[in-house]
């Protein structure tokens, strides 16, 4: 049976460790245990996640994306709607129209957290808590949030959201709760298990795959090859974030 | 009177906790101990949750070993031995006295904020407890073939 504990400790506490844990354990740090056992799910400091959205794909009246967002995250349910103002309803990701005032040309595309090299929400976290992981995701541990919400005001996207009631029945993979702040993650459990994010994985189901999913920092990788060939462009560009998520056909 | 018989309760109850006469009754879990053994769980299990809780949410790290299909680093993984159910069958929560954190940490009067975030009864989906296989449609390997099938055609 595998169990949670690793190898190396269990090595030594077969190597007769066991029957002094007990006298030993106020001297037993964490540290002399961990670390040896390489895991193969680690965010990958050799790559970088990203998306690339073409609008032309997106249909206006399709929000799959969102849906399966939700399902898989279980933000906005109607149970938890309820209870709030609408202005401080989650949103991870949402559906925008853009409209061309002098063609009346109107494209739609999901914005959703865009994953910056230079995050801003990073920068000003006072706790540590929102994070850029090695693969490029940029994410909240909501362990060490402490609800200031300063990253929310940062963040040149609106992509984040603060949790103002409290929740039960969380889905296991998608732990949120009151006084922290959230956003998407790229699905980060994921990917780390080896699957595609919720809202690609919906998109080509719908039909339209207009949200392509790959390393960045692959350039065989498809999304780096779409990149290289054709005209993309980061939202706020002048901002120079150098955001994960790109846009083609805005 | 009343005031009396409970102070008498205090005064044994404390007696006999001091004489460790009277732990909680933590309920009885399922499944292979742990190989540390509980002593060592006891001692240190805040240790060994904040260990994993930044293994998996800052490092990305949900299997602990490379060939590990299982994902194990979780919370959830407690309650496949731990959790307790009620007279009608069902999973008692955080908010159940009988919750198996918290018979002892209502003894110990140690608050633990862990289940204001995380479901405190188990999942009631299996996935997300194994690494995706290469033919899963979800994989990213599976996702990756089909875009190279696209561009090929």
């Amino acid at each position: 049976m595998t169990n949670r504990a690793e190898m190396t400790r269990r090595d030594i506490l077969k190597s007769g460790a066991a029957a002094s844990t007990v006298t030993l354990a106020p001297g037993v740090t964490l540290m002399a245990f961990g670390g040896t056992a390489e895991a193969s799910s680690r965010a990958d400091a050799g790559k970088r996640w990203g998306l690339l959205i073409d609008a032309s794909k997106c249909d206006a009246n399709c929000s799959d994306c969102v849906t399966a967002c939700k399902v898989e995250n279980g933000w906005g349910s109607e149970e938890e709607l309820a209870g709030l103002n609408p202005g401080q309803a989650p949103e991870w990701i949402r559906k925008v129209t853009l409209r061309d005032k002098a063609t009346g040309r109107e494209v739609s595309a999901p914005v959703m957290c865009q994953h910056c090299e230079e995050p801003p929400c990073v920068d000003v976290c006072p706790t540590g808590a929102s994070m850029k992981r090695d693969d490029g995701i940029v994410l909240v541990d909501r362990h060490i949030c402490i609800g200031c919400r300063y990253c929310m005001m940062a963040c040149p996207f609106k992509a984040r959201s603060f949790v103002h009631e409290e929740l039960t029945d969380q889905h296991v993979q998608a732990p949120r709760g009151k006084g922290t702040v959230e956003s998407c993650n790229l699905c980060a459990p994921r990917i780390d298990s080896g699957r595609i994010p919720a809202c690609v994985e919906a998109c080509e189901k719908a039909g339209h795959s207009a949200i392509l999913f790959g390393d960045l920092k692959d350039p065989d990788s498809p999304i780096s090859k779409r990149l290289r060939e054709y005209d993309s462009i980061a939202l706020r560009d002048d901002l120079e974030l150098n955001p994960g998520v790109r846009y083609t056909n805005l | 009177m009343r005031l009396v018989l409970a102070f008498l309760a205090a005064i044994g109850f404390a007696g006999g906790a001091a004489a460790g006469g009277s732990y909680p009754a933590v309920p009885a879990a399922t499944g292979d101990p742990h190989p540390e053994g509980n002593d060592y769980w006891r001692l240190h299990h805040m240790d060994l949750l904040q260990h994993d809780r930044d293994k998996t949410v800052r490092e990305g790290i949900r299997n602990l070993s490379p060939d590990d299909v299982a994902i194990t680093a979780s919370i959830g993984t407690c309650f496949d031995c731990h959790a307790v159910k009620d007279e009608q069958g069902e999973y008692v929560s955080f908010d159940d006295p009988r919750h198996f954190c918290r018979v002892c940490h209502d003894y110990a009067a140690v608050t633990i904020d862990c289940f204001e975030c995380h479901r405190s009864t188990p999942a009631n989906t299996t996935a997300y407890r194994t690494m995706a296989k290469p033919e899963d449609p979800d994989s990213i390997v599976a996702y990756l073939a089909r875009l190279a099938q696209e561009t090929s055609q």
